[in-house]
């Protein structure tokens, strides 16, 4: 695992989405000055300083070949090297970044290594751009921004305790055991807080807490969406994979495909797809192999008159 | 029953308090959590060696008040610490399962 700089455990999940959905290629600079190996040191010194850049690549025929800086060009005059060709003097151990990369990397690789600026290559390896750490920075904040007012936006709309929609979602890892469970018990205590009847508060836990642990040992992660208005509740579990082979089969009381590590937790008996199915008022199932899988669990509420004969 | 009473019904070992007043009505003994989850009743204590933090939750979400572990199970830190939290009594006994569901059987007046 790659470190960085902001505790990836606790942190909000917006900022943690961030790092996660922004690419390389949405932070870079695409617009580059570059430079032929032929170049010298001479002429770098001058595009660099018409520029106010501190660094640009070196390529031939859309290859990168090097990197050349501010201080190779600062070594090469001390060394009385301003005709020697950029060949010479440019850095050639290269760490470069893709751009379909997460900018997660980028910030890791920041961490790690002592350079500033890292070119980007794109999957036919052709130069399309140069991250520094500030083009992360301030894309970083452009989108923080918007989500900030997104959620203040959000947290000025009137949600009444009592009544209205109530809508979560929860991320949840694959063989993360340490916190599972932790969407299913977030959810019982909404349904605590609208004094729902107690037989049908537990078949929305039995749902959450299935579809829950069926993403931490079966799928590569997922994420839990609850969706409570007056009358129903929707649980949907939706992953990016592995997707089940045979969803009748997984359906079937006892079939199971967990491994023995999973069954000696106490998991993986083939009784929690048919447990979903059994308390939900409605049930769908659709997955494909390879691809990801979406179980959509729905609850009746009982209405107003019911709960108060209760 | 009481949940306080649990603990010299089955010669246990408290590790968490829970709510000794809780009225306990029913057990249900099973190392499946999945069949825990579907089947035990409300108000039940829970009979099990499954001695980890998910037991808890699912003791939680079930809506048991107790949890008994058997065959002298050692308590791991983060189990304890979530039944604590969760205002769980949880206990260790030496016995097994069986043992353990007959003493409590015999206490809820079952046999």
């Amino acid at each position: 695992m790659q470190s960085i700089p902001i505790n990836t455990y606790d942190s909000p999940t917006a900022v943690l989405e961030l790092i996660y959905k922004l690419k390389v290629k949405d932070v870079m600079t695409k617009d580059i000055h570059t430079s032929k190996p032929e170049a010298t040191m001479g002429q770098i010194r001058t595009i660099l300083k018409d520029n106010s850049i501190t660094g640009l690549p070196v390529i031939e025929n859309n290859q990168i070949l090097g990197i050349v800086s501010m201080e190779d060009v600062l070594q090469a005059i001390d060394k009385g090297g301003s005709n020697a060709p950029v060949g010479q003097y440019m850095s050639k151990k290269l760490i470069v970044l893709e751009e379909d990369m997460p900018i997660f990397f980028a910030i890791s690789y920041f961490g790690r290594y002592s350079y500033r600026r890292f070119p980007v290559i794109n999957r036919a390896n052709e130069l399309v751009g140069i991250v520094t750490s500030r083009d992360i920075t301030t894309k970083l904040l452009v989108e923080a921004n918007h989500e900030i007012e997104r959620l203040e936006k959000e947290s000025e709309a009137p949600q009444d305790v009592y009544t209205g929609q109530v809508e979560r979602w929860f991320k949840v890892q694959r063989y993360d055991f340490e916190n599972a469970g932790f969407a299913s018990t977030e959810i019982k205590k909404i349904l605590k807080g609208r004094s729902i009847n107690s037989q049908t508060a537990r078949r929305i836990a039995i749902t959450a807490y299935e579809l829950e642990m069926n993403l931490v040992v079966h799928s590569n992660g997922g994420s839990i969406h609850f969706l409570m208005d007056d009358s129903r509740v929707l649980v949907q579990a939706d992953d990016t994979g592995p997707g089940i082979e045979n969803v009748e089969a997984a359906l079937t009381e006892g079939y199971t495909t967990a491994t023995e590590w999973i069954r000696s937790l106490g998991f993986g008996a083939g009784m929690g797809l048919p447990n979903v199915q059994r308390v939900s008022d409605e049930f769908s199932l659709t997955s494909e192999p390879s691809r990801g899988t979406h179980a959509k669990s729905i609850i009746l509420l009982p209405h107003p008159e019911q709960k108060q004969t209760y | 029953m009481k949940v306080q009473e649990i603990q010299d019904c089955i010669a246990g070992e408290a590790k968490a308090q829970g709510d000794p007043a809780a009225e306990i009505q029913n057990a249900y003994t099973s190392d499946l959590l999945s069949d825990v989850m579907g089947n035990a009743p409300a108000n039940s204590v829970l009979i099990t060696v499954q001695g980890h933090k998910n037991t808890v939750a699912v003791a939680n979400l079930v809506g048991m008040p107790a949890i008994i572990l058997c065959n002298g199970r050692s308590v791991p830190q983060d189990m304890q610490e979530s039944a604590e939290q969760e205002g769980i009594a949880l206990y260790t006994t030496k016995f097994d399962q069986f043992t353990a569901s007959y003493k409590i059987a015999q206490a809820l007046g079952k046999i």
